[in-house]
């Protein structure tokens, strides 16, 4: 095992990785921008470095600044979280340049899953089902329209190098495709420096429902059950649980074996995660795309198996064998995550603030992922993310109860939260039947 | 006259409307950004903007002017 490790993020997600690399007894670096000096994953660290100014593009994005700070802390190994870095390729082969090692899939996995049409042409070729759709980026207005007319109506228009629900809109006919057509244009350039632009059928009342992988340094794919994320508002998940109440035994094994042959087609090594639509009343799937990193609800899949997923991470990219017997992984009980954010619990505006007072639950089947304490300021410069709340339980009854303590407990002032719209989650009859899929929210706040 | 203020601390990522202009009913008169979200700032009434208080890269803070539509 690689002696230290700079963690190339913030937050919650960086105080998530410290912890694991302690227990390890790996060394911990942590980098900071000027806006987050004074949040605890920079105290958890060993050591922390300043990389520059707030805006992401300034800090956590200037890889410049953070191969300085590995070479000035003497770290040998590079993870880079979610979000920020961790889906760049060149980034990925910099590190790897410097001699270091990169706690991540090879960058030809991260660049072949991050064009959204490649990944979706690859899919298809390996005989994974995917959504009617573009197989090459559309460029203008009219000829999405003609491509919107041949897949037919609705159909999703995104950036192909999207991510994150960033950009994405939903058109019923060809006025709100030319709209959405422009926007997300706009959006791809602006948020991931490429136009193309994708589209794909759009299935109504699809379940969001993801494949936890793993793969190993003797090239097999393991799977680690599924996630449910159909709880979304702008496209972006809110709350995340595994089991999921929506897919059965003989679907699951097909989103499966499809997981594996998609981790396959691209020889991918470490955590990553495949992510497909599930039709319910169909009871089929596509292919949605792959997150070639570790994913931000990966807390419930831990819960249920008991595996650390950041160890396995860390053991993949040092050329190890995992801590598990991976012929006999157990799956006990049901797992919930919901995210908790700086917004409003109505319109899920921005609250950025300061807050006053941070007090988490505790107790039996309860987990908090936190990036924040009390004192701590919470800028507009990043995302909303405060903290994950993870609960489980011996049945989904179980942990949902649980979770509804564990909300009506967790007190944070100062500015606001959507702790409010989760215990109206909980007390929906919807999400309580587990029959819901990702046009809950909407449905909860029209 | 309509005093349009800052719902909550953002950066200024794009001003749409200029000052002299006649805007609509829910005209965006400017685009806020924060934690990763596009904001638009709307014209409450139509009017004419008489004063647009803020610049692209501006840090408002909750509460601050940006615009006064007569």
């Amino acid at each position: 095992m690689f002696e230290s490790v700079l963690v190339a993020n913030r937050g919650e997600i960086a105080r998530r990785v410290i912890a694991t690399a302690r227990r390890m007894g790996i060394r911990t670096v942590a980098v900071y921008s000027e806006a987050d000096a004074e949040l605890p994953y920079v105290r958890d660290a060993d050591q922390a470095v300043p990389i520059g100014p707030p805006p992401p593009a300034r800090s956590y994005l200037d890889t410049g600044a953070i191969l300085a700070a590995a070479r000035k802390t003497g770290a040998r190994a590079i993870h880079p979280g979610y979000g920020f870095l961790s889906e760049n390729p060149d980034f990925a082969r910099l590190v790897t340049a410097e001699g270091l090692i990169w706690v991540g899939p090879p960058p030809s996995a991260i660049e072949q899953m991050g064009d959204k049409i490649n990944a979706r042409n690859l899919m298809e070729q390996a005989g994974v089902p995917v959504a009617a759709g573009t197989r090459v980026p559309v460029t203008d207005a009219d000829e999405a329209a003609a491509q919107a007319r041949r897949i037919g109506y609705p159909v999703m228009v995104k950036a192909a190098a999207g991510g994150g629900g960033i950009g994405m809109s939903v058109a019923a006919g060809e006025g709100e495709l030319r709209a959405a057509f422009d926007t997300a244009r706009s959006r791809a350039e602006r948020f991931f420096g490429s136009p193309a632009i994708l589209l794909e059928r759009y299935i109504a009342r699809a379940r969001h429902v993801e494949i936890q992988i793993l793969g190993l340094n003797d090239s097999r794919i393991l799977t680690l059950g599924e996630r449910d994320c159909s709880v979304q508002r702008r496209h972006q998940k809110v709350a995340e649980e595994t089991p999921s109440p929506g897919v059965g035994a003989a679907l699951r094994e097909r989103m499966l074996q499809a997981a594996v042959r998609a981790g396959e087609a691209v020889g991918y090594r470490g955590a990553g995660t495949v992510e497909c639509l599930v039709d319910a009343e169909a009871d089929d799937f596509v292919f949605l795309e792959m997150n070639t990193r570790l994913q931000v609800e990966h807390p419930v899949t831990e819960m249920v198996t008991g595996i650390d997923l950041v160890e396995q991470q860390f053991l993949v990219a040092a050329g190890e064998k995992v801590s598990f017997d991976p012929e006999f992984v157990r799956y006990g009980g049901h797992a919930c995550e919901f995210r908790v954010y700086a917004e409003d619990p109505r319109r899920f505006l921005p609250s950025p603030g300061t807050i006053t007072e941070w007090a988490e639950p505790s107790g039996e089947g309860i987990r908090v992922d936190a990036g924040y304490q009390a004192g701590n300021q919470v800028t507009p410069f990043y995302d909303p993310l405060l903290a994950k709340l993870c609960v489980h339980g011996a049945s989904r009854a179980e942990a949902l109860s649980r979770a509804r303590d564990a909300i009506a407990s967790f007190r944070i002032s100062g500015l606001k939260t959507n702790l409010l719209f989760h215990a109206e989650l909980l007390d929906s009859r919807e999400f309580a039947s587990g029959s819901y899929d990702t046009s809950l929210v909407a449905r909860l706040r029209p | 006259m309509a005093e349009i203020r800052a719902e909550m601390v953002a950066n200024i990522w794009r001003v749409v409307a200029a000052e002299g202009e006649q805007v609509e009913d829910g005209a965006t008169l400017v685009i806020l950004e924060s934690m990763k979200m596009e904001i638009p700032v709307l014209a409450e009434a139509p009017g004419t903007v008489t004063k647009l208080a803020v610049a692209e890269g501006d840090v408002v803070q909750e509460g601050d002017l940006i615009a006064i539509v007569e």
